[in-house]
């Protein structure tokens, strides 16, 4: 019962942090591109029309939504009712069900117990993952479909096959993380990460598999259809792709989706690539620096230490996607399909041929 | 604990609804969905087995179904698409010639 | 697995399968088809079976289907108004399924109907690390002999769908 309680607990903790996570990340996004672009940005909400006060973050975090909330519920003539509905709970669903297994902690003891900081400590984790990935095109093709419009078909038509085209490298991409830490369960990989090389650096999958974070890095951000790869919106060409003809409660869900897609990257390229919830010579009962010093810590501390840690990791590769977003022009689609399919698919095998070569010799 | 033979009659009965949906249907593509269909009640029952014989064989041959599967699909639906070009229509009836 | 979950994943399985097969759009059939892919990774799951549950999802539902649905929207195809089903043909269906219907009841007198004890589970079961033992091990010449088959496959469908000239 207990136990119970506390899994509820810690699956209702991670969805509000992402909720809240994905909602900031909108006014991050209108600030951010405001400062690559060296202006204001959103900065004030009038309210009733007039006084225009400097409320800056309150303008996106709560007019936004309620504006978008109480917009009319409007589906296109001809379209089709139940699945334009759907579409974005499909999209919604998936991306939440991904952090379910993702790691933000180590363990905290209180007492006799000793609870695991993650909702779900499942032995298929990375392939739970991969699994949830792939489920997240339907929201876009499903949209798209039910649209009953040109450029939203051709959004969806489009977001399908890239989706399908870069789950390809991302998986193998994995594969050579999952060959390097002998584990796909996520704990166990952030656990691995805490030793350290040579007793000083600690042994971040970073430093065995560059490659394969640059090539999940470009893949996650291409999953995610955000620039450069976001020809299945597109604005300039298909006016916003999938989601056209979506408006008010529906069309925030689908830019909630978004930003989540954008946290799960960044949570994942931490846990498997940085780390995860590893602070530097942190150990369970506190510090243990290389040079003999040692500060012990009460566990709650080191729990609030590690989960501080995490967090900053995944706001710190939030913000490095979100200027990539305003940096790079849009690919082209057979630039798009190009990149995909001869450059990282083969480098990513190339990449998995290396770490077994490597592993066997060492 | 449910008995085995449950799990063989629904395995069972989804193969026939997939063979009542290919000698049904005309439209090449959900014949093809009812191909697959056959195919899944058909890893059921070996999951099934795998379970209730406490041997992993079971699940082994569900990856090479779904490695075949995977592959047939491919080569399927470009097969559909080719036909698609060159005479409009994905319905089994009006493609009666045997070739494009 | 007990008689609840049974039949609580059962009649919604016979449900959305028979869906995809009635169903007259080829998106909503699409569309059941990956609900009933779903369903039986769940199924799978009480079966302890759950590395195929992932990848039913991973390969099924998260590339096959998607492939479906894309060729279904590049083709445009739309809900035909009543399929012209043959009578003749309707009708071989109707006793082809009664027959294998029957053949499937006659193969359950059978089988032993009561409560046949399971064997015991050796630990692990269903996870990775046990199946991708065997699969190296004792199954490895059919495992190469897949990846030769979606070679295959993969220069067949490139073929088959470029274009002429």
């Amino acid at each position: 019962m207990v136990d119970f309680a506390i899994t509820f607990a810690l699956t209702v903790m991670v969805l509000l942090m992402v909720l809240n996570l994905g909602g900031l990340l909108l006014w991050v996004e209108r600030k951010g591109s405001a400062v690559l672009q060296d202006r204001i940005g959103a900065n004030r909400a009038a309210i009733f029309g007039r006084l225009p006060f400097n409320l800056g973050i309150v303008n996106t975090l709560i007019a936004d939504p309620i504006k978008l909330f109480t917009k009319e519920n409007f589906v296109p003539h001809g379209a089709d009712k139940l699945l334009h509905t759907l579409a974005p709970i499909i999209a919604l669903v998936p991306v939440l069900m991904t952090f379910i297994v993702i790691p933000f902690g180590d363990v905290l003891i209180i007492g006799e117990r000793v609870i695991p900081l993650q909702a779900a400590d499942l032995n298929v984790g990375l392939l739970y993952i991969l699994a949830m990935v792939s489920l997240g095109v339907y929201g876009v093709v499903l949209g798209g479909w039910a649209s009953n419009n040109r450029w939203a078909l051709l959004g969806g038509i489009r977001g399908s096959a890239q989706m399908i085209s870069y789950e390809i490298p991302m998986g193998l991409s994995l594969v050579a993380v999952v060959m390097t830490f002998g584990s796909l369960n996520l704990q166990e990989i952030a656990r691995a990460q805490g030793q350290l090389i040579g007793g000083w650096i600690p042994a971040w999958g970073i430093l065995y598999q560059p490659v394969a974070f640059l090539i999940f890095m470009a893949a996650g951000i291409a999953e995610s259809k955000r620039v450069p790869f976001d020809l299945p919106e597109a604005e300039s060409e298909l006016i916003s792709g999938y989601f056209t003809e979506y408006s008010g409660a529906k069309q925030a869900t689908f830019m909630l989706v978004d930003f989540i897609e954008v946290i799960i990257v960044a949570g994942l390229v931490t846990t498997l690539f940085f780390g995860g919830w590893q602070v530097p010579f942190l150990l369970r009962d506190g510090f243990h620096f290389p040079w003999g010093t040692v500060i012990p810590l009460p566990s709650l501390v080191v729990a609030l230490l590690q989960v501080g840690a995490f967090t900053l990791k995944v706001l710190f590769f939030c913000w490095l996607q979100i200027m990539i977003r305003w940096t790079l022009p849009r690919f082209r689609y057979d630039q798009l399909m190009n990149l995909g399919w001869k450059g990282l698919i083969p480098l990513s095998l190339a990449n998995v041929m290396l770490t077994a070569l490597l592993l066997l010799l060492f | 604990m449910v008995p085995i033979s449950y799990h063989l009659v629904l395995s069972g009965v989804l193969f026939t609804i997939g063979v009542m949906g290919v000698l049904l249907r005309r439209n090449t593509i959900i014949i093809f969905m009812a191909i697959e269909l056959m195919l899944n009640a058909v890893n059921l029952s070996f999951v099934a087995l795998a379970r209730h014989l406490g041997s992993l064989d079971g699940q082994l041959i569900v990856f090479f179904v779904m490695a075949v599967a995977a592959a047939e699909a491919a080569v399927g639906l470009a097969i559909i698409l080719l036909v698609f070009r060159g005479r409009e229509t994905v319905n089994a009836d009006e493609l009666n010639l045997l070739r494009w | 697995m007990d008689h609840v979950t049974f039949f609580a994943l059962a009649l919604p399985l016979i449900v959305v399968a028979t869906m995809v097969v009635v169903h007259p759009s080829p998106v909503y059939s699409a569309l059941f088809l990956v609900m009933t892919l779903f369903l039986l990774a769940v199924y799978f799951l009480f079966l302890d079976a759950h590395m195929v549950a992932a990848l039913q999802i991973i390969v099924y539902a998260g590339a096959i289907m998607v492939l479906f649905l894309f060729v279904i929207m590049l083709l445009n195809l739309q809900t035909e108004p009543r399929e012209q089903q043959r009578r003749g043909l309707r009708r071989a269906a109707l006793i082809g399924g009664g027959i294998l219907v029957l053949e499937l009841f006659l193969l359950l007198r059978r089988l032993p109907t009561g409560d046949t004890p399971e064997q015991a589970l050796p630990a692990g079961f269903g996870t990775v690390q046990a199946l991708s033992e065997r699969l190296f091990t004792d199954f490895l010449l059919p495992f190469e002999i897949t990846s030769i088959l979606l070679l295959v496959a993969m220069v067949g469908a490139v073929v088959l769908a470029k274009r002429q000239g």
